[in-house]
């Protein structure tokens, strides 16, 4: 009989054996330890830091506006940027090879050449178009005006910038959509969906799950590659930095500034996507990952019971 | 003419220079269940797929219910249906997959209601009503809220039937509605599917069941290599096949 086999036995003792050492962690520590103190020494005694410099800037009204400015750029541009990007992803997987084709054309251009050198080129777009007219093509225009005056220094940073990000979101935005099993859109064709409905519907809501994760990263670069419209005079969080260091001279300071802004709001961009990916993971995956705080409040818990470090 | 609910004639299919179907004539009166037997590889689930012009043909003619099925003909010619008319003429024909299809992003419910809303414009009270009749019909009244990943394969199995009846069509198309199921799950599949017979719905079923084929259908048809190789009631193609093809595969799934 099957029951008599448990019952009859009682439970072997807990193993209770002595940890494998690591002693090549303590060595590691030793070394990192060392180094870390060096790095210290160098912030604190060389005179050049010039940390009281650093502090009277951090919050100059200045660099906060450079901030604002570099945060609405990010946005705005990603914003723009999505919204091209699921455009000219479509585009590119539709039937009708001219659609195909112009979405083709539009990623090698912009995927081939540098950001910088587009920033340049639609700052100085007025030097080619000299004016922006609505009106019969090759004929009569209705209403013109010149392109200085319509394409401001924001602008035309929000061209450049969400007009190559379009280009590599669609790339994402593509993979998104070709991850989703291909039974999908036959189901919803063989409900009577058209193939819009079906993209609309059935497809993108499903394909969040790839998007999800790589966009994040791309918001990451965009904080970041905000700094390259410095070149054409757009007064984001570099340029401001820029323009207080090239009236004092005190470059290394402000430099630090900056860096603790843009360290600042990529970290929080960082905690703010584990939130996101987390939210659009929930359906696929069984178990949802742990939150920071309560992987700290396992390891707490951990340490209690091994010692940390042993 | 106007009984056959399908009438191919002659068709063919290929891919690139591979053709799976060598000329089918085929036939389906209104009411009238038809099993589709046949080795993997043999066709049956390409010409299932060509029925509701999920697959191209490249030539013969197909009809359903009547109509050119994906062309439209004017004296000699056929001109290709727009998007919107190839999509408008399946909403008349149901399809049960293999892999059941789910929506994945959708409660059993919201599968369900979805093509009913958004295909058809039905009025939401109403289509929600129906769905939860049909959630019954298939003995899933209680899982409504679930989604697709939270039920067993039958269940899920169970919904997709649901969610293509939900479009109240006139043909049921079933691409081996069971061969991706637990073999505990598969009575309560073809329970479901043997209701749905009674009833009087129209049915292409393509299975290896073949006890189902033999309770069921009212015409058994065995493919092979792209070809018709034999068709009749199922007393006679299954208890008495008159082709060695027929024979060899009867014995190797009976």
């Amino acid at each position: 009989m099957a029951s008599d086999l448990d019952t009859a036995r009682e439970r072997p003792e807990t193993i209770r054996a002595v940890p494998v050492r690591h002693p090549w962690r303590w060595v590691a520590l030793a070394v990192i330890a060392i180094f870390v103190a060096m790095f210290v020494h160098l912030l604190v005694a060389n005179p050049n830091f010039d940390w009281p410099t650093v502090r009277k800037y951090l919050f100059d009204p200045l660099i906060l506006r450079g901030v604002w400015m570099t945060i609405k750029l990010t946005l705005l541009s990603m914003a723009i940027g999505i919204i091209i990007g699921i455009v000219v992803a479509v585009m590119r997987l539709s039937s009708n090879p001219i659609v195909a084709g112009v979405a083709w054309l539009y990623v090698w251009f912009f995927r081939g050449t540098p950001l910088l050198v587009q920033i340049t080129f639609w700052f100085a777009i007025s030097a080619l178009i000299k004016t922006i007219s609505i009106g019969v093509p090759f004929g009569p225009s209705f209403w013109s005006k010149p392109t200085n005056s319509l394409i401001t220094l924001f602008v035309t940073a929000l061209l450049a910038l969400s007009l190559n990000e379009g280009a590599y979101m669609s790339e994402i935005v593509r993979a998104g959509i070709l991850a989703v099993d291909e039974g999908q859109t036959e189901a919803a064709h063989a409900l009577g969906m058209t193939r819009l409905q079906t993209m609309r519907r059935i497809v993108l809501p499903q394909a969040m799950r790839v998007i999800v994760p790589p966009t994040g990263n791309e918001v990451n670069n965009m904080l970041k590659n905000t700094a390259l419209v410095s070149t054409i005079g757009m007064f984001e969080l570099l340029r401001s930095a820029e323009a207080i260091f090239n009236a004092n001279y005190k470059t290394i300071p402000l430099l630090i500034d900056a860096i603790f802004w843009y360290l600042l709001m990529t970290s929080a961009w960082q905690v703010l996507q584990f939130y996101i990916e987390r939210y659009y993971g929930r359906g696929s995956t069984r178990a949802t990952s742990l939150t920071p705080i309560q992987k700290a409040k396992l390891m707490f818990a951990g340490m209690q019971h091994h010692g940390g470090i042993s | 003419m106007s009984a056959l609910m399908v009438d191919a004639q002659r068709v063919h299919k290929n891919f690139g220079t591979n053709e799976v179907l060598k000329g089918i004539d085929f036939e389906v009166a209104s009411g009238q269940v038809v099993c589709l037997l046949g080795p993997s590889g043999s066709g049956k689930s390409t010409f299932l797929r060509c029925i509701n012009h999920l697959e191209k043909i490249d030539a013969g003619r197909l009809y359903v219910d009547g109509e050119l099925v994906g062309y439209r003909q004017d004296g000699d010619k056929l001109y290709e249906l727009r998007e919107k008319d190839v999509a408008t003429k399946r909403t008349e024909i149901g399809m049960v997959f293999q892999h059941f299809n789910l929506f994945p992003h959708m409660t059993a419910l919201g599968n369900i209601v979805e093509a009913p809303i958004r295909v058809k414009g039905e009025g939401k009270a109403e289509v929600h009503e129906r769905a939860h009749e049909l959630l019954a019909k298939v003995g899933l009244a209680d899982r409504a809220k679930a989604y697709p990943r939270q039920l067993s394969g039958g269940q899920q199995q169970r919904v997709a039937i649901a969610r293509a009846l939900a479009m109240r069509p006139k043909l049921m198309l079933f691409d081996e509605p069971t061969s991706a199921l637990d073999p505990e799950l598969v009575g309560d599949v073809l329970a479901v599917m043997r209701d749905l017979a009674r009833s009087g719905m129209t049915m292409i079923v393509v299975t290896h069941e073949i006890g189902f084929a033999r309770e069921v259908a009212d015409t058994v048809v065995f493919m092979d290599a792209g070809v018709v190789v034999e068709s009749g009631p199922p007393q006679e193609v299954i208890a008495n096949p008159q082709h060695q093809r027929t024979k060899t595969f009867l014995s190797q799934v009976l």
